[in-house]
C-alpha cells in the first residue's frame, strides 16, 4: 500500500447524499484486473454521454477541479454493493482524500486499506467547505495524518481515525503480514473452537 | 445484563484484540463467487496461500450466462467463470459452476446447501452477504483486500458494530410479504438508518415468516445501511437445514441443534438502538426513486418535491424524478412498465416463484418479462411442480440461474430509458444498466405489473384472505 503522511490539493465539491458505488464504478468496468487501472472507470456514467464525449455539468468535468485530488461529498458515501473498485476508481483517477459527514461500512473499511483517507466530517463543516471551494474555485485542502488535521483556507479541525489503520496507512503495511505473526495464536484458537464446534470445523465429513 | 444474538456469536470467534480495539474475529465460513479474482490475485502477490480450503467454498453467479433475450455476452465473462473453477482446482476447495445442481448465487446457494449454519462467522466479497443472517450467522460483505486477508489467514479484523433491534409484530396482510417489510423499513429508517450497526430481527411478523422470507429481510438489511441482518435460529431454521448437503449429520446433528438452540438474545439483552413497527402498516410497497428509501404502498403517488423537509432532499427528490422520467403526483400504478425481472439473491427462492406463478397463471405478459431462478435446486424444484410452463405459456422467458439482470453483470440488462418492474435490491441510477429505470416490488408485485404493463396492485389478483 502506498503510504499517506500527507497530502495538499484541490478539492472538489459533490454534496449530494447517498453517493453509491454503481454510482463511482459502474459494473460493466468490474472485469478488469488491478493492474489495468479503473481512471477512466470513475463516474463514468456521471463524467461521459452515452457516445463518450465528456458532459459538461459534472463538477469533475470543470477546471480546476478536473485535476482534483480532494472529494468533498454528502452522507452515506460509498453506500451499495463491497465492490473494492470504488476505492480503485478513485485513487486510480488521482483522489487522496474523500470528506464527507459518513462513509457506507464496507466502503469506510476498504478505502483505508488502499491508501485512500477517508475523513469523516460533520455536516456543518462539510456545507462550510462547500461554500468555499464553489466561491473560490481551485482552493487547495490540506491534510496532515499525523496531526489529524484538515485545513481548507481559514477554516481548519481535527478529525478521528483509529489507530491501527493510522499506523498502516503512515507506514504503508499489509494487514495481512501483520496478522500472520499472530500465526500461532490463531492456531490455539482454531484447534479449541473445532473441539467445541465439530461441526463447523470439518463440514465435509458430515 | 444478558447477552444477545450477536454478541455471543462475536465471543464465541474473537481469537485475539488489538490495542485499537479491533477483534480478530475467526471465519467459519468464506464463499468465494466470480467477481472475488482480486481478493486471489492480492494474496499471491503479497506471497500467501489459500490457508483453509476446506472452508472455502466458491460459487459463479455475478458473470454466469442466464437468458438469451437481451444477453450481450463477451468473452471475458466466460473467463471469469472459469477462472473461479481454476482456483477451486487449484487451491482443493469445492466450488460449483453453471450446469452443477448446486450452483446458484451464493446468497440463495449458500443456506440450501447447508454451507451456512447458525452461530458460524461467514463473509463473502458481496454486500448482500447479510443474507446468511436469517439463519442465525454472523455474516457480512467485505472487499477485495479483505478477502485476500481472509484466503491468507481465515480470519478477519473487526471493530465490534453497534447493535440495533427491529421488532415487527403483527401478520402480514394479503399479498404482503418480507420484501414489502423490508422495503418498508428502510423506508422509515433510511439508506443510512442502519450504518454503524447490525440489526437483530424480532417480533411476530418475523417469526412466522419462512426461511425464504427471513433471508429476503436479512438481504436488504445492507440497503438501510446497517453491516448486517440477523435472526435467531428456531424450529423453522432447524427444519429447513435438515438433510442439506454440508449441514451435520448424525451426532454431530443433534450437538449442532442443542447448540443452536442456545443462540438467542437473553430476555434482558441490550441494544444500542430499538425499533418498532407493526406488519399493518405495511401495504405491497414499490420504490419510484433512486434509492432503496424512496418507497411507498402501491395506492399512493409519486411524491412532490416541493414538500420536501429540506433544500437538499428537494433537490434530491426532484432529480430523481427527472432520472425516473416521473411527474409528481402521478398515481404509481399509472407507471406504465418496458420490462419486468423476476429473481435475484433477494428474490429468486421458491417461494418467489410460486407466489409470482400464482399471478402469472392464466394471464399473459404484455412486456418483455424474465424469470431466473436463484440456483440449480430453485430451477429444478419449480419445473417439477410446472412452474416453469406457467411463465413459459404466459410468454416469460425461462432461465438459468444467476444474478443475471439484477447487476446487469453477465450482459443480461435494462436497456438505457426503459422502466423495469423488478424484484431485486438497488434501483440506483444505472444499476440494472446505464440509463435504466428500475421499480423494486416483491415477486408477486412485478408479476402483476408483467401482466399489466403497467405498475399495479397485486391485490387485485390474488383472491381475499379469510
Amino acid at each position: 500500500m502506498k503510504p499517506f503522511k500527507s497530502h495538499r490539493g484541490i478539492a472538489a465539491p459533490l454534496p449530494k447524499s447517498n453517493i453509491n458505488t454503481d454510482l463511482i464504478v459502474p459494473a460493466r468496468y468490474l472485469l478488469r484486473t488491478r493492474k489495468d487501472g479503473f481512471a477512466d472507470a470513475l463516474f463514468s456514467d456521471l463524467r461521459y454521454e452515452v457516445d463518450g464525449t465528456p458532459t459538461s455539468d459534472f463538477v469533475l468535468n470543470q477546471p480546476p477541479f478536473d485535476t482534483a485530488t480532494v472529494l468533498v461529498a454528502g452522507d452515506n458515501f460509498g453506500c451499495g454493493s463491497s465492490r473494492e473498485h470504488a476505492v480503485w476508481s478513485l485513487a486510480d483517477y488521482g483522489f487522496r482524500v474523500v470528506i464527507a459527514p459518513s462513509f457506507a461500512d464496507i466502503f469506510h473499511g476498504n478505502s483505508l486499506q488502499n491508501g485512500l483517507l477517508v475523513i469523516p466530517t460533520p455536516q456543518a463543516t462539510v456545507d462550510q467547505i462547500c461554500s468555499t471551494l464553489t466561491a473560490n474555485p481551485g482552493t487547495e485542502i490540506a491534510v496532515d495524518l499525523d496531526a489529524q488535521t484538515v485545513v481548507c483556507g481559514n477554516l481548519s479541525y481535527t478529525f478521528e481515525i483509529d489507530p491501527y489503520r493510522k499506523e498502516c496507512l503512515l507506514k504503508g503495511l499489509s494487514e495481512t503480514a501483520d496478522t500472520l505473526r499472530s500465526l500461532s495464536t490463531i492456531e490455539t484458537f482454531e484447534s479449541q473452537h473445532g473441539q467445541s464446534r465439530p461441526w463447523l470445523a470439518a463440514p465435509h465429513q458430515s | 445484563m444478558g447477552t444477545n444474538l450477536f454478541e455471543k456469536i462475536w465471543t464465541a470467534n474473537s481469537v485475539m484484540e488489538r490495542p485499537d480495539g479491533a477483534t480478530l474475529l475467526f471465519v467459519d465460513r468464506h464463499i468465494v463467487h466470480d467477481a472475488t479474482s482480486q481478493g486471489f490475485d492480492k494474496m499471491e502477490a503479497e506471497g500467501h496461500s489459500l490457508r483453509r480450503p476446506d472452508l472455502t467454498f466458491g460459487l459463479a453467479d455475478h458473470y454466469v450466462a442466464t437468458g438469451n433475450s437481451t444477453a450481450q455476452r463477451k468473452p471475458s465473462f466466460d473467463q471469469m467463470v472459469s477462472r473461479l473453477d481454476a482456483e477451486s482446482r487449484r487451491w482443493g476447495f469445492d466450488s460449483f459452476g453453471p450446469g452443477s445442481r448446486k450452483q446458484g448465487i451464493v446468497h440463495v446457494a449458500g443456506p440450501e446447501l447447508g454451507i451456512t449454519l447458525p452461530g458460524c462467522v461467514l463473509v463473502c466479497g458481496d454486500s448482500h452477504t447479510a443474507t446468511h443472517g436469517a439463519m442465525g450467522a454472523l455474516a457480512f460483505g467485505i472487499g477485495a483486500s479483505e478477502i485476500a486477508h481472509v484466503l491468507a489467514t481465515q480470519t478477519i479484523w473487526q471493530r465490534k458494530p453497534k447493535q440495533m433491534r427491529v421488532t415487527i409484530d403483527g401478520t402480514l396482510g394479503q399479498s404482503v410479504t418480507a420484501k414489502d417489510l423490508i422495503l418498508a423499513l428502510i423506508g422509515k429508517i433510511g439508506a443510512g438508518g442502519g450504518t454503524g450497526h447490525v440489526i437483530e430481527y424480532a417480533g411476530s411478523a418475523i417469526r412466522g415468516l419462512s426461511m425464504e422470507g427471513r433471508l429476503t429481510v436479512c438481504n436488504m438489511t445492507i440497503e438501510a445501511g446497517a453491516r448486517t441482518g440477523m435472526i435467531a435460529p428456531d424450529e423453522t431454521t432447524i427444519s429447513y437445514l435438515e438433510g442439506r448437503d454440508y449441514a451435520p449429520k448424525g451426532e454431530a446433528w443433534d450437538r449442532a441443534v442443542a447448540h443452536w438452540r442456545t443462540l438467542v438474545s437473553d430476555d434482558d439483552a441490550v441494544f444500542d438502538r430499538e425499533v418498532v413497527m407493526h406488519s399493518d402498516e405495511v401495504a405491497p410497497m414499490v420504490t419510484w426513486g433512486t434509492s432503496p428509501m424512496d418507497v411507498l404502498p402501491i395506492t399512493g403517488t409519486v411524491p412532490d418535491p416541493s414538500v420536501a423537509g429540506s433544500d437538499d432532499e428537494r433537490k434530491r427528490i426532484s432529480h430523481a424524478l427527472d432520472y425516473m422520467g416521473l411527474t409528481a403526483g402521478m398515481q404509481l400504478t399509472d407507471i406504465r412498465i418496458d420490462r419486468a425481472f423476476i429473481g435475484s439473491c433477494t428474490n429468486g427462492r421458491i417461494e418467489d416463484l410460486r407466489a409470482a406463478a400464482a399471478v402469472v397463471k392464466g394471464r399473459k405478459a404484455q412486456v418483455p418479462a424474465f424469470v431466473t431462478s436463484g440456483s440449480g435446486q430453485v430451477k429444478a424444484q419449480a419445473e417439477a411442480e410446472g412452474l416453469d410452463r406457467i411463465f413459459t405459456e404466459a410468454g416469460f422467458e425461462w432461465t438459468d440461474p444467476g444474478c443475471s439482470m439484477c447487476v446487469a453483470m453477465n450482459g443480461d440488462l435494462v436497456p438505457p430509458g426503459e422502466r423495469c418492474a423488478s424484484s431485486s435490491n438497488r434501483n440506483f441510477e444505472g444499476r440494472q444498466g446505464r440509463g435504466s429505470r428500475t421499480h423494486l416490488v416483491s415477486p408477486s408485485m412485478a408479476a402483476a405489473a408483467a401482466v399489466t404493463g403497467h405498475l399495479a396492485d397485486v391485490r387485485k389478483f390474488t383472491g381475499s384472505r379469510s
